[in-house]
């Protein structure tokens, strides 16, 4: 287990800024998720931790050390990637002894360690087999294996589960959950699934075009997200944007809406008076009423509903600006057009 | 209807390179086989030709002349296919990285490979030569005695050895490239992580990876080694005495030179067997066309 320490770090491809002045830290035992869309720069952030970019300015360190200019090799980290990156030529015990043999461990020692990761993920009947012969969840379990046995200080996972089907995925992101809970060892884990964001993570960091957008706990960064963009990303289905002004109470186009303001957000809605303001209310957070049952609340023409089982998702377009999408999660049963 | 168009589709398709394949391969290999039968002569007329069964290959495995022709080869194929698969491979490792001015280099190396044997026979004859050649301009720059090179039987094997090197690596280096590009790359980096050096990437993961695309180049290589023939006809036809005279040199003295067509053909069957039988071994040793999992 170590800390980790990113200080000022960008990284450019020619004239290309991928990552941008990047700083962050990453306590001991920590499980921490970089998540944000395709090309925000997480994936490189993760590499230049392992050491397979160099970053163009700013410095590495693993507990402690500053290894900014050291080879992979010698970071004591242990990755799991995305295409599993198995050695085809090698048996699954061969995939998982291979770092432990690079360093002449005794053999007694790498045949307990490897025994022990197999125990763990349950690939004990799977030693001997090639990767070539084995399933996708399998594969993934012994990328996991090979990274175990060699007890790293810090574990890199770079979008393990992109690759499985859903019913897989479920299953491995619990797995993985457990495994961190067992070795307590500071994980910093790649993904553009925010479930498995919300779910996995002691700290969510949300990345955008190269730069981080909030630091926090998946409660902190739903409940109280920094930016437009991390309200927007974070989240299914999206949260509604709507365009409004303040003057003692909010106006959507003209129309009045009833809405109860957190005491904490007054002084700051007292000062935008008059102003264009962007209110932000999670799917989640609307329910269905009556036109005559309660004050004025949202008019809203549906275009779609989605029955989901256990919910339904309805789109449609504000009453009062038509060009203003709405999507709200509803009970299953909503009554709408019942 | 459509089923029926379905089903003889594959066969349209490939019916046009089966019959090209089998006029241009199959013919000439089966009449070489009927000829080997028979006692033959060019120009003389087919009526006139001899049945003499099975003799010919009975002379031929007992002629020490062909045993010789057979040895030459064998040693000339073993050394310059390993020579030909180290060099290439070393080059590739080596023009696998991303440095300026690469691809010039890449297109320097590969260029032998585009030249007619024929002529590089005649190069490589004009760079042995005795009085005028650049290799013993060296020798003589270096203060070395100047060589007969292609008078001295050891110099003269040498001499063929280097000239298919300096052709064919090309060939190894063009194949292990592409293997190079077609590497799972992640698999490269996760073993950077896991601590193995620039060397023991390369030792232990990249080549192990690459063999199935080593083995093929590998045969590919063998097979036209024992096939050799255009260049050491330039360079020495297959002197001094026979110390080049390679299988498919000596075959084709014995049909042109010596006008026993019969008996040239009862070789080139010979021939085409140890191939053959060189080619299944190989497979069988590891076939990257199989699925592992059978």
């Amino acid at each position: 287990m170590a800390a980790i320490t990113l200080e000022a770090i960008t990284k450019s491809f020619g004239a290309l800024k991928v990552v941008d002045d990047m700083s962050l830290d990453i306590s001991e035992g920590e499980f921490v998720v970089f998540v944000g869309p395709s090309g925000c720069g997480k994936s490189t952030t993760l590499r230049m931790l392992a050491g397979l970019e160099q970053p163009t300015t700013g410095r590495i360190c693993i507990g402690g050390r500053d290894v900014t200019s050291l080879p992979p090799g010698r970071r004591d980290i242990a990755m799991v990637f995305q295409s599993y990156a198995l050695y085809p030529h090698m048996t699954v015990k061969e995939n998982m002894s291979f770092a432990l043999r690079l360093q002449n461990l005794p053999k007694g020692d790498i045949e307990r360690r490897v025994a022990e990761a197999a125990r763990i993920l349950h690939i004990e009947p799977l030693l001997d087999r090639k990767p070539k012969a084995l399933s996708g969840g399998q594969r993934q379990r012994v990328a996991m294996g090979r990274a175990i046995v060699r007890a790293p200080s810090v574990f890199l996972f770079d979008e393990p589960l992109s690759n499985l089907d859903a019913q897989l995925r479920n299953h491995m992101r619990v797995e993985i959950a457990l495994l961190q809970k067992r070795l307590r060892g500071t994980m910093v884990y790649v993904t553009h699934d925010q479930v498995e964001a919300m779910t996995l993570a002691d700290r969510i960091v949300v990345f955008h075009k190269g730069r981080i957008q909030q630091v926090g706990s998946p409660e902190l960064i739903f409940e109280h997200p920094a930016n437009l963009f991390v309200a927007k990303f974070i989240g299914s289905p999206t949260m509604n944007i709507l365009p409004c002004h303040y003057d003692g109470q909010f106006y959507l186009g003209g129309q009045a809406l009833d809405l109860p303001v957190p005491d904490r957000l007054r002084p700051a809605l007292e000062a935008a008076r008059g102003r264009d303001l962007l209110l932000g209310i999670r799917p989640q957070a609307l329910r269905v009423v009556r036109a005559d049952e309660h004050g004025p609340g949202l008019r809203v023409t549906v275009d779609l509903c989605e029955y989901l089982g256990t919910e339904t998702v309805v789109s449609g377009r504000l009453g009062a600006a038509p060009q203003v999408q709405v999507t709200a999660v509803l009970p299953a049963r909503a009554g709408l057009g019942g | 209807m459509k089923q029926i168009l379905d089903r003889l589709s594959p066969y349209f398709l490939a019916g046009p390179a089966v019959l090209v394949i089998g006029v241009a391969c199959l013919y000439p290999t089966l009449m070489a086989v009927r000829l080997s039968f028979y006692k033959w002569s060019l120009g003389d007329p087919w009526s006139s030709a001899q049945w003499l069964g099975l003799s010919a290959f009975r002379q031929a495995l007992t002629d020490p002349a062909v045993l010789h022709s057979l040895i030459v080869t064998v040693v000339f194929a073993a050394i310059v296919v390993s020579a030909e698969m180290v060099i290439g491979t070393a080059l590739a490792l080596l023009m696998e990285r991303q440095v300026a001015g690469i691809s010039l280099f890449r297109t320097i190396f590969i260029m032998p490979m585009m030249v007619a044997p024929i002529v590089v026979g005649m190069i490589w004859r004009y760079v042995f030569d005795t009085q005028f050649g650049p290799a013993n301009a060296l020798l003589t720059a270096l203060g070395l005695p100047a060589q007969s090179w292609l008078a001295n039987p050891s110099l003269a094997f040498l001499a063929v050895v280097v000239s298919d090197i300096w052709q064919w690596t090309p060939f190894v280096i063009i194949m292990v490239l592409a293997g190079l590009q077609n590497l799972d790359q992640s698999a490269l980096e996760a073993a950077q992580i896991d601590g193995a050096t620039p060397r023991q990437v390369i030792l232990r993961v990249k080549l192990p990876m690459l063999m199935p695309v080593l083995v093929i180049t590998a045969l590919m290589r063998l097979i036209d080694a024992f096939r050799v023939l255009e260049v050491i006809f330039a360079l020495t036809f297959g002197g001094p005495g026979s110390a080049t005279e390679v299988l498919p040199l000596h075959i084709y003295k014995t049909a042109f030179v010596g006008q026993q067509l019969g008996y040239a053909s009862a070789i080139s069957v010979l021939l085409l067997v140890v191939v053959f039988a060189l080619s299944l071994a190989t497979l069988a040793l590891s076939n990257p066309l199989k699925d592992p999992r059978q």
